[in-house]
């Protein structure tokens, strides 16, 4: 059955042509279910092939549909490699893909563009499975960019709003910077190996010089960072939450944002190959995008931001654990991650939608009498990424603190401060929205609310809500009401593997290692090795579930009972992100903007100039020459003549001097 | 000297190469002195027969058949070159009766 593999983004694409020719017929919600089935479709054929795969050899499974380029010795087949690795994200995107396609038939109930939006998610699913399915680096790289372009049109989809179409622009240009290092890292494999195809190049990286493989190994890392919002590259995807909501858990949460892991993962033999400090900076890199965005985390006021930075520091750790070794734990996480950070982008989105689409928390609290399903299933979501066992955060985001602790002290402490950060946050976010006192309809203005959190407010049906946006103290009465059942089933059901993803991998003894096994033809072979005696093992365990109930204690000191002012922990500056995005943009209008000036003019005047000139030099030449062309067959009878004398001179004289 | 004494004494080739060269040249300079193609068609003529009048000359004096061989040759192209250059004249005549060979410079840069 594992030849089926070719169906599961043909589903998807299947669906994207439909919704093409036939969209606006269907309407709504015909056009929802009909992206839903296809996707829930491919979700149903990867299961499939997963349980084809177990019988193949080595669990590895290749397809190659046709030869895409053939040109000379560079030839890329459009092919597909189906093994662990990509089985294992296969059936979380196309299973998670099809909750959010399902709730999002709730969500965008009523939007005027409602056949779009499905048309965009299917042709995302599709990309992104042609991403993780690819077996080379090209079908990989075109995955890539068709994610890219289908976060740029989500993100901009309510492109009335002026916020929301350059936030989808900011995330596109981020991204390109990104993309750069990858395309470099292919073409330098194709210099080096020949070849990009993963089963080629890999098993034969080792031989690579150490330089190079230095070399792949830091352009694609450029690329991972791009893609999966790392530092110096992380400040498009906290905009990018101007997106539908439902847009948010998928792309910019659950599945492309991991795509820079993925790769990383991919290509792990390359970094085994490439110089040690490479894993290093990966590792620090990693550990302090965690640590920096969770302190932005803390003093966010719009409950998708808060979201959205934990999104950034929880792909740190993935990145942690890529440069520890783990690179099977960096997979482990973004499967868990993958589960509650959807529910919590997917409740979030319920909250918002129960709240005629407001999105400041300190507008919200108390909503837990009223929206009972939402608010278990957040609090589900709220307890796995804050590492509280048995929930599936605790269980690897522990793993990915093991292998830390094993490399270095200094990744451990860090990365353990910021899971204190991590629950701290959330644990306020759960306090704000769903405890605490009613403040919906108080009709005082927050005092500090800053008025981005209203420009990059995710607004469903811009024209209806525009009149109260624009008048605040004449807002409308605030019903919060309960989703509909298309948008609470895929929050139980979320919910229920948010808190069960963790039994995938158990610490304690090898059998249980279910995941590590699996991946094991993939990551094992290159892969740290942590030997932990069990009673270490559970020690850990324990360290990680106190620092988990620290962060929760304190934020129910100062958000529950307040006995801790609210001021030392939000703080201005960690508000604006550090002055990271303001600073950015002097930069780029400041310096940034004489030295693009300078560039700008080197490329008219040199470059330009270079070719220009080619080109009139040869003109002026060609004025000059032409006047020897007399048209007067006696002219050129007489250089014919002065040519024969010439050349007679010639042979005459060569034999005398 | 009868007309019969004469063709006893053997003349030196060297003649017929100073005749070739003569006629040569004054096909050469004919051809860049006149205007009347009609003219100058039979310069190129003159000058291909002196070339002919060289190579037989060249052919006795080193008893080599080449020589005399490529005589032919001459003839079939100044044949072909007489045929076209004759019909490229009656033509342009025909459209402009009368013009020279500078009144056809169209083709100048």
């Amino acid at each position: 059955m594992v030849s089926l593999v070719w169906l599961i983004p043909a589903l998807p694409l299947a669906g994207f042509v439909l919704l093409l020719l036939f969209g606006k017929r269907l309407g709504e919600p015909a056009s929802g279910w009909l992206a839903t089935a296809m996707v829930a479709g491919a979700f149903v054929v990867a299961v499939v092939a997963f349980l084809g795969l177990r019988n193949e050899p080595d669990h590895t499974y290749t397809q190659t549909l046709f030869t895409w380029i053939p040109a000379g010795s560079f030839t890329v087949d459009f092919g597909f490699l189906f093994d662990p690795l990509s089985s294992a994200m296969l059936l979380f995107i196309t299973g998670v893909g099809a909750l959010i396609h399902l709730y999002s038939i709730g969500y965008m109930h009523g939007d005027k563009r409602y056949p779009q939006f499905f048309l965009y998610l299917n042709l995302f699913v599709f990309s992104m499975l042609m991403l993780v399915l690819g077996d080379n680096m090209l079908v990989t790289f075109l995955g890539w960019e068709g994610v890219g372009v289908c976060s740029y049109f989500l993100i901009s989809f309510w492109f009335e709003k002026p916020a929301n179409s350059s936030a989808a622009k900011k995330a596109f240009i981020t991204n390109r910077v990104g993309d750069w290092g990858f395309m470099v890292g292919i073409f330098v494999t194709w210099f080096t190996f020949g070849t990009i195809q993963y089963t080629q190049f890999l098993p034969v990286s080792q031989g690579a010089a150490t330089t190079t493989a230095t070399v792949i190994s830091v352009m694609l890392f450029i690329g991972a960072v791009g893609k999966s919002a790392q530092l110096p590259l992380y400040l498009w995807l906290p905009d990018a939450m101007a997106g539908p909501t439902p847009v948010s858990a998928l792309i910019h949460a659950a599945t492309m944002v991991t795509a820079g892991v993925y790769l990383m993962v991919r290509v792990n033999p390359m970094l085994h190959a490439a110089s040690p400090w490479v894993s290093t900076m990966i590792a620090w890199i990693g550990v302090g995008t965690a640590l920096f965005a969770a302190t932005i985390a803390i003093a966010q006021h719009d409950i998708k931001k808060v979201l959205a930075y934990s999104t950034v520091s929880q792909l740190g750790y993935m990145f942690l654990a890529i440069g520890v070794g783990g690179y099977w734990v960096a997979i482990f996480h973004m499967i868990t991650h993958a589960f509650f950070k959807a529910l919590l982008f997917l409740g979030a989105g319920s909250v918002i939608h129960g709240m005629d689409d407001e999105q400041d928390m300190r507008r919200m609290g108390a909503l837990r009498k009223l929206m009972p399903i939402t608010a278990m299933t957040f609090i589900v979501g709220w307890l796995a990424i804050s590492g509280v066992p048995p929930f599936s955060g605790f269980w690897s985001k522990d793993e990915i603190l093991t292998y830390a602790l094993h490399q270095n002290v200094a990744l451990y402490v860090v990365g353990l401060f910021t899971a204190l950060l991590t629950a701290f946050y959330m644990s306020r976010e759960v306090y704000l929205v769903f405890y605490g006192k009613a403040r919906w309809n108080e009709t005082d203005e927050p005092t500090t609310l800053e008025a981005h959190a209203n420009v990059e407010a995710d607004v469903a049906d811009a024209d209806a809500v525009s009149v109260p946006d624009a008048a605040p103290e004449v807002r409308p009465e605030v019903h919060p009401h309960e989703s509909p059942w298309v948008m609470t089933v895929p929050l139980v059901v979320l919910a229920l593997f948010a808190a069960v993803a963790g039994f995938l991998n158990l610490p304690f003894s090898h059998s249980t290692k279910y995941l590590e096994n699996w991946l094991e033809p993939v990551t094992g072979r290159y892969g740290a090795e942590v030997t932990y005696s069990n009673p270490t093992i559970v020690v850990l365990l324990c360290i990680s579930t106190v620092v988990a109930l620290t962060g929760i204690a304190v934020a129910y000191f100062v958000y529950i009972k307040p006995r801790l002012p609210v001021r030392w922990f939000e703080h201005p500056v960690m508000a604006k992100g550090w002055y990271y995005d303001w600073a950015v943009t002097w930069f780029m209008g400041g310096p940034g903007r004489i030295a693009f000036d300078a560039i700008s003019w080197f490329d008219r005047t040199v470059i330009d100039g270079a070719v220009n000139g080619v080109g009139s030099l040869t003109r002026d030449a060609g004025d000059v020459l032409r006047k020897a062309q007399t048209g007067y067959v006696r002219t050129y009878a007489l250089g014919i003549a002065i040519g024969a004398v010439l050349l007679m001179a010639f042979v005459l004289m060569r034999g005398t001097i | 000297m009868t007309l019969a004494s004469l063709s006893i004494v053997p003349l030196s080739p060297v003649w017929y190469l100073v005749l070739g060269a003569f006629l040569f040249t004054i096909g050469a300079v004919g051809l860049l002195i006149r205007r009347n193609p009609l003219v100058m068609l039979m310069c190129v003529e003159l000058m291909l027969n002196a070339v002919t009048l060289t190579f037989v000359t060249f052919g006795t004096m080193l008893n080599d058949i080449g020589g005399q061989v490529i005589v032919f040759f001459v003839l079939v192209v100044a044949a072909a070159e007489v045929v076209v250059g004759l019909a490229i004249i009656v033509a342009v005549s025909r459209r402009r009766p009368g013009a020279n060979a500078d009144d056809i410079s169209l083709l100048r840069g």
